[in-house]
């Protein structure tokens, strides 16, 4: 284990995230991955600078073209001289551990811009459709200065609702012809979108799914805070013209959206909903983790999962046992 | 149905089979085979003896038939090589226009019959050697062209009217292609007198080798007005090479090459036939393959020969073409660059004498065979001549080439000739479904099938049931010292001189007149080339007219599938 | 504390597509248990600096076959000291001449593998010589 660093360098630190440092920045992020106490320890100076960013969330299948979404909007928020954080994540291997992260080839124009900052997290295991640091990488990206952050999910169309604690807009990213509306609501996507998008729209069966969607909308009795999901058609990238002008609209949309949540008031408590996910997260952390490392260490663990398999006890009273024992 | 055997000899063929396989299964508990799968390169299993029963199915005169005839399966050429033999092609660039010059006038005088022109990156991504993208790249990995007067210098003393030159170039095919019709015309050649091939085969660079610059759609547009305007004004010229070697090099098996080929052809039709209203027996006879021959010898005559059979086919049954010349599947062969190893480069000649007799057993139009030290640098002069010395013993020393199609009717070799076609069939019938190759090359298919197999492939060499010697077995320490070409650092700033000087002395304002032509030619759908030809003429350059193309078409970028 | 992960970029700079060897590569890492970022084909080197800085990882493959190996490696491995960040180790393959090892070497390229390398002697160099930065 390295020492804890000194002061001073931990003041530099922070000055250099605030100052957008992006070395320093991706240096943090890694160390959240790798579940430092150190980052953790940075995260606690980091916090109180937090909150300034719009968080969008974007989800959808794999294949339905969500990395090159985000290229397109980075193109079209820095044209509005807004800082953009991109967040993408792949899964993780279950066999091997390993993890190939290549949305952000999409993104790759956009590298030696320095107002934009795009890093690509792998699930480590996360379920969820997140990486587990994904939150703390929002906060260390919304320091450094990111007034947009695009966070990007695995895309596996199974349960992704945990983006919804991450962000304050949620773009869900359906493509025709895909059975798509179905594996979505089963998958209980489709309450979590604040903006739909049929991409490749030029494709057939776009009519289609326009009209489900708007069929389903229209069951809705009432939308939180008025805003009705609105619905945008994405042509074909290849065609320059037009996916251009269809950009702009999402584009548009993502800052009404979020225009919305400050006047409806929403806002608060989007940012409640994430700093919920936070505590309990940073409990479980904080309390969990230690207790079943050292069950495990200590071999108390093995021990139990043998009385249980022999039936001497069961899963509840240990947990009451353990409770009593350790959080006196 | 006509039978391939009579009855008789098929109730002879499976009893005496069957006792060869009960004394096979006797013996064999004392003398196991050595591993219990065999199989192709592609991995294709191959059983341990064939027999008529193999191609009991076949109809001789629908399947096999006589050279010349359809559906050449054994050739189109009814005299084969006895009429004429392959174009001895060797596939050549390097450094500057002077320096390639210097060796295409050698090749010839060794004996080559025809040219290839090898580009360096700049100018087949579309660049000029002065752009910042070209920094280290200039003429690298082939010879840089940048304007006319290079190109001009390319074809000093070489006579036009009588020398074939294949131009290996994507993108920008319509640039260079104005450049060689423009150099033809400087040298008082008419465009009726020159003869070659452009590559100018934009859907297997999505596929497989991705020189791409403008997305899938208007690529395929401007390789539709090229095979027009060949059709209208250059008669001798192959517009196309629809090309399976890079499809291969790039990690395919046999059946994968050999069917997004032909797909790939199968949508250059269609597109040409949709957009331009030719009929096609008018420009279907101009269309050319390339393929690669690969190590495993019966696979690619196999190969070769299913190719011809399977585009016969298309060509009369999916297209109705009526002219013979329009069913013939004419192709250049490449011995195959990725069969070939760093590691004692010396087998490499071993390597490439064995493809290129595959090449030529399955009936290639023209070859041009890898040199010994083609996984380490630009051949050398020595590497090449050996290269070249290799087809001419083939042709000269071997009589390989003394009869027609010499593996026909062998019980193998019809067998995997039938199942070459229809695993290729299949593939193509999969891309139909899909909705033709540039929605199936959209939707990452072709791509993602190529990398699975070249995957498996490098599995099987790392676990050791595919072998590469010097690389996985008969590893040698000792290093085989071979002399590798030089290119000199001082080429890219000579170039970049030279471009200056170009711009310097041209009028400019013709220069802007002419692209300003072809950028309304883009828009309204007129045919690109007289506008290129024009262009090429007052010495824009390579990228100048490409820089059109990314303004109109829009910029294609890797996908990265992987 | 979760097992630290190497990090890899497998990036092709210039402008060959030849990008067979780089993907098999990015797969290999991957089963080996890395995480790796592909940038995929035609990476100017200022990119690939940016992204390696960006992502934070511990390795940068290249891949180049197209002979331009001599500048774009070195212009690499410059761009990263450059950005303070030559901690990062740079490697390359593709067709490379023996004669221009050396010269790779004295740039700062730490190894060279060409066709026909084992995937098992590149994984084996990795775990040899990069271990996953520790802490800030």
């Amino acid at each position: 284990m390295t020492q804890k660093p000194e002061e001073p360098e931990e003041r530099e630190q922070l000055q250099k995230i605030r100052a957008g440092d992006v070395r320093t920045a991706s240096r943090l992020i890694r160390n959240l991955e790798d579940e430092s106490p150190e980052a953790r320890n940075a995260m606690k100076r980091i916090f109180p600078y937090t909150g300034r960013a719009h968080v969008v969330g974007i989800t959808g299948s794999p294949g339905a073209g969500k990395s090159t979404l985000v290229d397109a909007l980075i193109a079209s928020f820095r044209k509005q001289r807004k800082g953009v954080g991109v967040l993408a994540v792949d899964p993780t291997s279950p066999f091997t551990g390993g993890a190939i992260l290549g949305d952000r080839i999409r993104m790759q124009r956009h590298a030696e811009d320095p107002g934009v900052f795009v890093r690509s997290l792998a699930t480590r295991g996360a379920l969820g459709g997140l990486s587990k640091a994904v939150g703390d990488a929002v906060h260390v990206m919304d320091v450094m200065g990111k007034e947009l952050i695009l966070v990007e999910t695995v895309g596996t169309g199974q349960q992704e609702v945990e983006i919804i604690n991450h962000s304050h807009t949620v773009i869900v990213v359906l493509v025709p012809g895909m059975g798509d509306e179905i594996q979505a609501i089963k998958a209980g996507i489709m309450e979590i979108a604040d903006i739909f998008v049929i991409n490749k729209a030029d494709r057939d069966g776009s009519h289609q799914l326009l009209n489900e969607l708007m069929a389903m909308l229209n069951m809705v009795p009432e939308f939180p805070g008025g805003w009705r999901p609105p619905v945008i058609r994405i042509g074909n990238c290849f065609d320059p013209g037009p996916f251009a002008e269809s950009l702009g609209e999402l584009a548009a949309a993502i800052n009404d959206h979020y225009r919305s949540l400050v006047e409806t008031d929403l806002l608060g408590d989007r940012m409640k909903r994430k700093t919920m996910v936070e505590i309990h997260e940073a409990l479980r952390d904080a309390i969990l983790a230690p207790i079943l490392k050292e069950m495990t260490e200590s071999g108390e663990m093995e021990e139990i999962a043998g009385r249980l398999l022999r039936k001497e006890t069961d899963p509840y009273t240990i947990a009451e046992e353990v409770a009593r024992r350790r959080l006196k | 149905m006509n039978m391939y055997f009579s009855k008789n000899t098929l109730d002879q063929s499976a009893r005496l089979t069957a006792n060869w396989e009960d004394e096979v299964r006797r013996s064999a508990e004392g003398n196991a085979e050595r591993k219990a799968r065999w199989s192709t390169v592609s991995d294709l299993e191959v059983k341990r003896l064939y027999t008529p029963e193999d191609i009991a199915e076949t109809d001789f005169a629908r399947d096999i038939g006589a050279p010349g005839a359809y559906p050449f399966l054994r050739g189109n050429q009814a005299t084969g090589y006895r009429g004429r033999c392959w174009t001895f092609r060797m596939f050549s660039g390097m450094g500057s226009a002077k320096d390639t010059n210097t060796r295409w006038r050698m090749l010839l005088k060794e004996g080559q019959t025809g040219l290839s022109t090898a580009f360096d990156f700049p100018t087949l991504m579309g660049y000029d050697s002065d752009s910042p993208k070209a920094r280290g790249e200039c003429g690298r990995c082939g010879v840089a062209i940048d304007t006319l007067d290079d190109f001009l210098s390319l074809m000093d003393g070489i006579p036009m009217d009588r020398v074939t030159t294949s131009m290996t170039i994507n993108p920008p095919a319509t640039a260079l292609w104005a450049m060689y019709c423009a150099a033809a015309e400087s040298n008082g050649v008419p465009l009726t007198k020159i003869g070659g091939t452009i590559q100018n085969d934009m859907l297997k660079e999505f596929i497989a080798q991705k020189t791409f610059m403008c997305p899938p759609e208007p690529s395929v547009r401007l390789i539709s007005d090229t095979v027009a305007f060949g059709t209208q004004h250059v008669p001798k010229w192959n517009t196309i090479s629809i090309s399976g070697y890079h499809i291969r090099e790039a990690g395919s098996t046999a059946v994968q090459e050999l069917a997004f080929t032909l797909r790939d052809g199968i949508e250059y039709v269609e597109d040409v036939i949709r957009r331009k209203g030719l009929d096609v027996d008018e420009f279907a006879p101009r269309l050319s393959f390339f393929f690669n021959a690969h190590i495993d010898f019966f696979e690619e005559i196999c190969k070769m020969r299913a190719a011809r059979r399977i585009w016969a086919r298309v060509m009369r049954d999916r297209f109705h073409a009526k002219n013979p010349r329009s069913l013939w599947m004419r192709f250049h062969t490449q011995t195959a660059g990725c069969s070939l190893t760093a590691q004692q480069p010396y087998n490499n000649v071993v390597r490439t004498a064995v493809e290129a007799l595959a090449a030529v057993l399955g009936g290639t139009q023209s070859l041009h065979t890898n040199s010994l030290d083609e996984v380490l640098c630009l051949p050398s002069d020595h590497a090449v001549e050996i290269a070249l010395r290799t087809q001419q013993i083939l042709a000269e020393e071997t009589g390989v080439a003394n009869t027609i199609d010499p593996l026909a009717g062998s019980y193998f070799v019809e067998s995997l000739t039938n199942r070459m076609e229809e695993g290729a069939l299949a593939y193509i019938e999969k891309i139909d479904g899909l909705g033709g190759m540039i929605a199936a090359i959209e939707k990452g298919f072709p791509q993602m099938e190529i990398a699975d197999a070249a995957y498996r492939f490098q599995q099987q060499i790392e676990a050791g049931e595919k072998v590469m010697i010097g690389v996985n077995k008969y590893e040698n320490a000792a290093k085989q010292e071979i002399p590798v070409l030089d290119i000199d650092e001082r080429i890219e700033e000579e170039q970049i001189a030279r471009l200056a000087e170009v711009k310097r002395k041209r009028d400019s304002r013709a220069v802007k007149r002419d692209l300003d032509a072809l950028k309304s030619a883009c828009k309204t759908g007129k045919n690109v080339m007289p506008f290129c030809i024009e262009a090429v003429k007052d010495r824009a350059t390579v990228q100048e007219i490409c820089d059109v193309y990314r303004e109109v078409f829009g910029e294609y970028r890797d996908p990265g599938l992987y | 504390m979760t097992e630290k992960k190497i990090r890899i970029m497998v990036a092709k700079p210039g402008l060959d597509g030849h990008d067979r060897g780089a993907r098999i590569l990015a797969r290999c890492f991957r089963d080996a248990g890395f995480e790796v970022i592909y940038t995929g084909c035609h990476q100017t080197p200022e990119q690939i600096a940016a992204t390696a800085i960006q992502e934070d990882v511990d390795l940068v493959g290249l891949s180049c076959l197209s002979g331009a190996h001599r500048y774009l490696f070195p212009r690499v491995v410059e761009l990263l000291k450059e950005q303070g960040a030559d901690d990062i180790v740079v490697i390359g393959g593709g067709i490379i001449p023996d004669q221009d090892f050396q010269t790779l070497y004295d740039a700062g390229i730490k190894a060279i593998f060409t066709p026909g390398s084992p995937l098992d002697t590149i994984v084996r160099w990795v775990r040899t010589n990069i271990r996953p930065r520790v802490n800030l």
